[in-house]
């Protein structure tokens, strides 16, 4: 079993139909929808949590590629910028996951991507915005 | 025990002995009081979290033909400047906000840009745009101006910060059952978070808790450069409730700073943003404590542990002006990570860096030990426990 969260770009000619159903019926995949919208120029993101055999879990992602779905892993999307981070930690109690934690030691805040689920509520709580999200 | 005349003399010739605020903690612990105080020199503390009550000010130069900005309007990238001055003068506040900022309109409002980050671009080398207007005079004849600035040209540039460096401050929470958006950062409805905002042990004005070093006159750590403190800080109160160890266990002294903009590091003074509250500049300083004798070495070496404060509700109580604490709990306890209010367990957040308070009690320590940075006597004392000097509500009175 393999348990993985990924963000799913849907272009605009995907957006009204029945995609994700596709990958419990078909593919046996539990998932976890950790966010979800339209944007304004009517492209669908999704952040989804995905569990299931290995063998089926690539099974589905080829599915959802042949659809025409983008697929990116979600690390890549919440990231600190380092110079503007001053590591003060007001963040820390915001975050959902514990993906921030101030190291006890070093007094510094640390960001586990792995833990992040795109929530975004640090984003706009950082006192000097270092947190930055790219979708 | 020693005079500020003999520590100078020691960081000049070499030799002299200085430790972090945090550092003296162990040595006293390993060591003892009375060894420390006569092996120490110089303690050197640190602090870096937002401080609102900070800005600068600015000579821009006279222009061709002159301009009278005193009784007009100036901006910096959009953001009004005080310019109530003669002709060329004008004060930057880091909350100051432009005009079509769209504030709380659509709340929780962003606060992306400010005079606190206007004075951070400045120190970074951009060029700021500056458009003012005046009504015009027959010596200051001109009536508008638009230019663009860079730090490095105006006559004078100050940072002059009217309260900054808060001896202890108010842990905030949230009792009601919806968000709220603070300067104390966003807290979670019923207790969901708890946020503080003090370096704790390393914090200036907690480790000479009486002012018996730190006066005006004394020579700081300001924003990455060198500064001074100009006077006590706005709402400075220094005669709260305090522990035994001198400590008060609530928001006390303040200190006003000053110090030339110019020498100054943008990673030292930073544009900041509340989230539904305002725009701020977060304030690098630190301050060396001189040992004159045990009993300053034994105010300097107290610990997290020891210093205590109040827990404030900042849905009701704090913006209601109603004086009500809902316990107590010391910085040790706020950094473990956990505060319980209520019964309840409470993740803290703190809005103040420690482990920038700690690199600036480090540099100053390295400066302090290259020669780069005398120490000077005070010219005059701030006001202590004994002046009576408190900090007054507004009592407000009908106009007739």
């Amino acid at each position: 079993m393999i348990s993985k969260r990924i963000v799913l770009h849907f272009p605009h000619r995907l957006v009204d139909q029945p995609i994700v159903y596709k990958l419990v019926k078909d593919y046996d995949l539990q998932f976890n929808i950790l966010k979800a919208y339209v944007t304004p120029q009517e492209e669908g993101l999704m952040v989804l949590e995905l569990l299931g055999k290995k063998e089926n879990f690539d099974k589905g992602i080829e599915y959802l590629q042949s659809c025409g779905v983008k697929i990116q892993p979600l690390s890549q999307d919440v990231i600190r910028n380092e110079a503007k981070c001053t590591d003060c930690g007001v963040c820390v109690p915001i975050c959902p996951t514990a993906a921030l934690v101030v190291d006890p030691h070093t007094r510094k805040v640390l960001f586990y991507d792995n833990k992040c689920i795109a929530c975004e509520l640090c984003v706009k709580v950082c006192p000097t915005r270092a947190m930055e999200v790219h979708f | 025990m020693r005079t500020i005349k003999e520590i100078n003399e020691k960081i000049k010739k070499g030799g002299v002995v200085v430790v972090t605020a945090e550092e003296i903690i162990d040595l006293v612990r390993k060591k003892g009081a009375k060894y420390a105080a006569q092996e120490v020199d110089v303690v050197t503390t640190g602090t870096f979290g937002p401080m609102c009550s900070s800005g600068a000010y600015f000579n821009i130069g006279h222009s061709k033909p002159r301009i009278k900005l005193g009784g007009g309007t100036c901006k910096l990238n959009d953001v009004p400047a005080y310019c109530g001055f003669a002709a060329v003068d004008i004060y930057l506040g880091a909350t100051a906000i432009p005009e079509d900022d769209p504030h709380n309109k659509v709340f929780p409002g962003e606060f992306k840009y400010g005079g606190g980050h206007v004075i951070q671009e400045l120190l970074v080398g951009r060029d700021i745009r500056l458009e003012a207007t005046a009504y015009g005079t027959d010596c200051y004849p001109r009536k508008k101006l638009e230019t663009l600035i860079n730090l490095k040209d105006l006559n004078e540039a100050v940072l002059f910060n009217i309260r900054n460096c808060y001896q202890n401050y108010n842990v905030a929470v949230n009792l009601s059952d919806k968000m709220i958006y603070t300067y104390m950062g966003v807290l979670k409805p019923k207790l969901g978070n708890a946020n503080y905002c003090s370096a704790g042990q390393l914090s200036p004005l907690l480790k000479d808790p009486y002012y018996k070093t730190i006066g005006i006159g004394t020579k700081i750590f300001l924003g990455g450069g060198t500064g001074y403190v100009a006077w006590q800080g706005t709402q400075h109160n220094p005669t709260v409730k305090r522990k035994d160890n001198g400590i008060p266990q609530a928001p006390a002294g303040t200190l006003a700073v000053i110090g030339d903009l110019k020498q100054m590091k943008p990673e030292w003074l930073i544009g900041t943003s509340m989230l539904g509250y305002g725009a701020t500049l977060t304030v690098g300083i630190g301050v060396p404590i001189p040992i004159l004798d045990e009993e300053i070495l034994k105010y300097t070496a107290i610990k997290d542990e020891e210093i205590y404060t109040q827990i404030v509700d900042y849905s009701t109580s704090y913006p209601q002006m109603i004086s009500e604490s809902l316990g107590e709990v010391n910085y040790a306890q706020l950094k473990s990570g956990k505060i319980v209010v209520q019964g309840k367990e409470v993740p803290t957040g703190n809005l103040s860096s420690y482990s920038k308070a700690r690199e600036i009690a480090e540099e100053l320590k390295s400066r302090i030990k290259k020669g780069d940075f005398l120490l000077t006597e005070p010219v005059a004392p701030i006001p202590g426990v004994e002046s009576g000097y408190t900090f007054k509500a507004l009592k407000e009175r009908p106009i007739v």
